[in-house]
C-alpha cells in the first residue's frame, strides 16, 4: 500500500495534485474505489483499506482516490460542485488506468460510467443530507436554538450550509440533493455482506469478517 | 404487529453502538441512552433515528424528538411502539 498523487482538474481550469491510496503492481484487473461520504468516510475508511489488502493478495490493484475537498484534498469542500467530483472520479480513473469501479455507499453517486461498476449499500443523497440536518437540528436544539429542516434547505439552496462540519456551497447543495445511484452498477447490498453496515457505527470500527466477505464477492465478479 | 419494536430497537442499537451480541438483551425501560453514553452524540442520533425509520418503517419528525424520548431504552421504545401503531 502506497500514497500516490494524481492530477485532478480544477473547475476554472488547470489542475491540482490530490492523494490517493494504492496497491499498484501494474496487474490487471484494477478497481477504481470511490470512497464513502462526509462522516460516513471516516467510519469506513479502515473497512475500505482492509478489503483493499484482501484485494491486492487476490492479484487485484486497487486505488482509492481522495475527492478534491476531502480527507487530504488541499482544496475548499465549499468550492466544490458535484460535476467536479464526477470529473474529479473520471480522471482518476483515467490516471490510474482502471478496468472497474466500485462505489461506497455516497461514493455510488460518482462512479464514473464507461467502467464495469459495483455499488456497496449505495444511498440516496437525499437520505445522506436528511440525516446531517436532523445532526444539525439537534445539536442546535441541545443548544437551545430552533432549527427547521425547510429552513436550512432552503437556506442551504441560496448560501450553502455547513453539516456535521462539512461546508457545503449552495450549488453542490442544489446539485446533490437529487443525484441517485446510477442503474448499471451491480448493487451488492449489506445482507450480501454480513452483519450489519460500519457506515452506521457511532465510533468507527472494523470487521474482518465484512472485510472478506465484500472482497471475495468482488474478486469473483471481477474475475467472471 | 408492534410486537417485535422491542428485539428490532435492541438490533439498532446494537448496529449504532457496536455492542456485542447480546450486550443490549440487558437493556430495560430505565437504562440511560442519550446523554448517557458518550458515543451516542447528535451525529449518532441523526443515524440512529435513520435506522428506525428504515428499519421500523416509519417516518420521525424532527419536532417530535425530544430529550425525554432519547434518554432511555424505555422512552425510545414507547416512542417507536405509538409510531408503528399510527402507521
Amino acid at each position: 500500500m502506497t500514497p500516490a498523487t494524481w492530477p485532478c482538474p480544477l473547475p476554472a481550469g488547470g489542475e491540482a495534485r490530490e492523494y490517493a491510496l494504492v496497491f499498484d503492481k501494474a496487474r490487471e484487473p484494477r478497481l477504481l474505489i470511490v470512497p464513502a461520504l462526509f462522516e460516513e468516510s471516516n467510519r469506513l475508511r479502515r473497512f475500505t483499506v482492509e478489503v483493499m489488502r484482501r484485494l491486492d493478495a487476490a492479484g487485484i490493484d486497487s486505488f482509492l482516490p481522495d475527492l478534491p475537498g476531502c480527507n487530504e484534498s488541499l482544496q475548499p469542500l465549499e468550492r466544490q460542485d458535484t460535476t467536479d467530483w464526477l470529473d474529479a472520479a473520471a480522471a482518476a480513473a483515467r490516471h490510474f488506468g482502471a478496468t472497474h469501479v466500485l462505489g461506497l455507499r455516497g461514493g455510488c453517486l460518482f462512479t464514473p460510467p464507461g467502467l464495469p461498476a459495483w455499488h456497496y449499500a449505495p444511498v440516496k443523497a437525499a437520505t445522506l443530507l436528511r440525516q446531517m440536518l436532523r445532526a444539525r437540528i439537534l445539536s442546535a436544539r441541545e443548544a437551545g436554538d430552533e432549527e427547521t429542516r425547510e429552513l436550512l434547505a432552503e437556506t442551504a439552496a441560496i448560501s450553502g450550509i455547513e453539516l456535521s462540519g462539512y461546508r457545503l456551497s449552495a450549488s453542490f447543495f442544489r446539485h446533490f440533493e437529487t443525484m441517485v445511484p446510477g442503474a448499471r452498477a451491480t448493487t451488492i447490498g449489506q445482507d450480501a455482506v454480513g452483519g450489519s453496515g460500519l457506515w452506521m457505527r457511532a465510533e468507527p470500527d472494523e470487521n474482518a469478517a465484512q472485510a472478506d466477505a465484500l472482497a471475495a464477492i468482488l474478486t469473483q465478479a471481477i474475475a467472471a | 404487529m408492534s410486537d417485535n419494536t422491542d428485539q428490532l430497537l435492541r438490533n439498532i442499537l446494537t448496529d449504532v453502538l457496536g455492542l456485542k451480541p447480546g450486550q443490549a438483551e440487558g437493556f430495560d425501560a430505565g437504562t440511560g441512552l442519550f446523554g448517557h453514553l458518550p458515543e451516542l452524540d447528535s451525529m449518532a442520533v441523526a443515524g440512529l433515528l435513520t435506522e428506525l425509520e428504515d428499519r421500523l418503517d416509519i417516518v420521525i419528525e424532527d419536532d417530535e424528538i425530544d430529550g425525554e424520548m432519547l434518554e432511555t431504552f424505555g422512552g425510545l421504545l414507547a416512542f417507536a411502539e405509538a409510531k408503528r401503531a399510527e402507521a
